[in-house]
């Protein structure tokens, strides 16, 4: 552990470094930069916006800042697990020729598409200020949110990295899973409409939906559902500890592989 | 006595050739389902046992496949050694295929900082020898083009230049010699040389013998992942080359003894 600890430290340069490589080439060659980090929630959500509320019938005005909370936690795990997924495969060529941790390249990739993350959630505080949304107390649960997210996008992170090394498949296995996930997750639609109909199980059991409604808890300025919040929180430290764990015993088969 | 820079006890390299490549996960579990999965075992090094001291220079001499390039990775800490040991006293410098570790996408000068956070150097050491390292390597205003539009050896030169910038204790030279111009050729020569003078241990691997005689006053040849013979210079590089002339003589009974045998893939 301690071996762990000290290596971390000795590589937190090559960290960031590779976070920042990750977020400049994400943007590189678009005009606008990283201002798409902004603009891309902004229109889905307009688009979300339309669409389900016509189609819904929903016309609560604050009914975008309810999209928005879900799909920028969807989106952060969605593009995060992706890029964790392939990390070891697309860095290859430097982990063939130099000896790195090798948990560096997945928690970057993680790490950078965090940091997008945050930086997009510039566009809720917008939004929900100019919809007229009062910041409460509750606001600090967000906090945990976005402390929960982050765990159980590496943790899930490390698992698919593993995976992806001896399986090519799940890239397109988990692209196919996420689309599940997402309406699983109650991005666009009231979760009261599942109540009724006994499906409402599969919410509960979702830790990303737990989460995204912790979130929308704290921007809404209610109190969380703390059976969610412990959930939420059990199901993130055991992605973490299988997926180190797993990706530990099995790092060094790694280059074999790639 | 001279201190230790590397004692290597009882490596073996194994490596599994399947002999279909099972990567996905239908294949994978079909084939378990059938208990299908056969691995081709290959041992590219086996029961290495050596160690070097400080300031030793040693040539790695071998045919194509003889395992060098696996026992330099081992060293370097690329590969993770099937069985046995690596004891490493100093920091490495890595030469091997220099510049293959680059982002294409990025810049030169953004490769800088990014490969040498890589070789483990320090953010700081890099802001003050960054200067250094443009210079030496000759690319000039090229240093803030993206390295996908680098000639490859404007590649290596970079490569080469970042990775000697630091003074280490032990250099690992996977045929690096060779890379650039001749002008470049002679200057990055130089610059190793004067690394030996400060009492650096170096691993070298060339096919030119006449490059080894050279730069090294050790060696060992490798024949099929064994160690066949380590020892002064003078006295390895005359049986190196007894070797080869042997080889070349039996060179046509093999291939048909090959042909009959239909020998499963190597390592490359």
């Amino acid at each position: 552990m301690k071996k762990y600890i000290e290596s971390f430290i000795n590589y937190r340069f090559l960290l960031w470094e590779l976070v920042k490589k990750g977020i400049k080439l994400k943007y590189r060659r678009s005009y606008l930069g990283i201002i798409w980090s902004l603009l891309e929630p902004l229109l889905n959500m307009i688009v979300l916006t339309i669409v389900f509320g016509t189609i819904l019938g929903n016309h609560e005005k604050t009914f975008p800042v309810y999209i928005l909370c879900g799909r920028l936690l969807y989106s952060f795990f969605s593009t995060s697990t992706k890029a964790a997924l392939t990390s070891i495969r697309k860095n290859s060529a430097m982990i063939k020729k130099v000896y790195v941790p090798k948990y560096l390249y997945t928690l970057s990739a993680v790490l950078y598409n965090y940091i997008i993350f945050l930086i997009s959630l510039i566009v809720l505080v917008g939004v929900a200020l100019v919809l007229g949304l009062k910041p409460s107390v509750y606001l600090f649960q967000a906090l945990l949110a976005l402390v929960l997210i982050l765990m159980l996008s590496t943790g899930c992170g490390f698992i698919l990295a593993t995976l992806g090394v001896f399986f090519r498949d799940m890239e397109y296995l988990w692209s196919v899973a996420l689309t599940l996930i997402m309406y699983m997750c109650a991005i666009f639609y009231q979760p009261e409409r599942l109540l009724s109909s006994g499906f409402y199980w599969i919410l509960k059991f979702n830790p990303l939906y737990c989460i995204i409604d912790i979130m929308r808890s704290a921007v809404f300025g209610s109190m969380m559902n703390m059976q969610y919040f412990v959930y939420a929180l059990c199901f993130s430290i055991g992605t973490i500890i299988i997926g180190l764990a797993g990706f530990i015993k099995k790092q060094d088969e790694f280059i074999l592989q790639i | 006595m001279a201190k230790k820079a590397i004692v290597l006890s009882h490596i073996g390299m194994k490596f599994n050739l399947s002999k279909e490549k099972v990567d996905s996960l239908k294949e994978y579990l079909i084939k378990f389902v059938r208990k299908e999965i056969r691995y081709n075992e290959f041992w590219a090094l086996k029961d290495i046992n050596l160690t070097i001291y400080e300031g030793e220079r040693v040539g790695i001499l071998g045919l194509n496949g003889a395992g060098k390039s696996t026992l330099l990775k081992v060293i370097a800490g690329v590969f993770k050694p099937t069985e046995g040991t690596v004891e490493k006293h100093g920091k490495i410098a890595p030469l091997l295929e220099l510049g293959a570790g680059f982002d294409k996408q990025y810049t030169g000068s953004e490769n800088i900082y990014l490969y040498g956070a890589m070789l483990g150097y320090k953010k700081k050491f890099i802001d003050e020898k960054y200067n250094e390292i443009v210079e030496f390597s000759e690319l000039g205003e090229f240093i803030d083009v993206p390295v996908k539009n680098y000639s490859s050896g404007m590649r290596s030169r970079l490569g080469f230049s970042i990775a000697t910038v630091v003074a280490p204790k032990i250099l690992i030279l996977d045929e690096v010699l060779s890379v650039g111009d001749a002008k470049f050729r002679r200057k990055s020569e130089r610059k190793v040389m004067d690394m030996f003078d400060s009492g650096v241990t170096v691993l070298f691997v060339s096919h030119s013998l006449e490059q080894v005689k050279r730069i090294c006053n050790k060696a060992m040849i490798l024949d099929h992942g064994k160690l066949v013979a380590y020892g002064d210079i003078d006295e390895v590089a005359p049986q190196y080359e007894k070797m080869i002339e042997g080889r070349e003589d039996e060179l046509p009974r093999r291939a048909k003894k090959n042909r009959k045998k239909k020998k499963t893939g190597r390592e490359n």
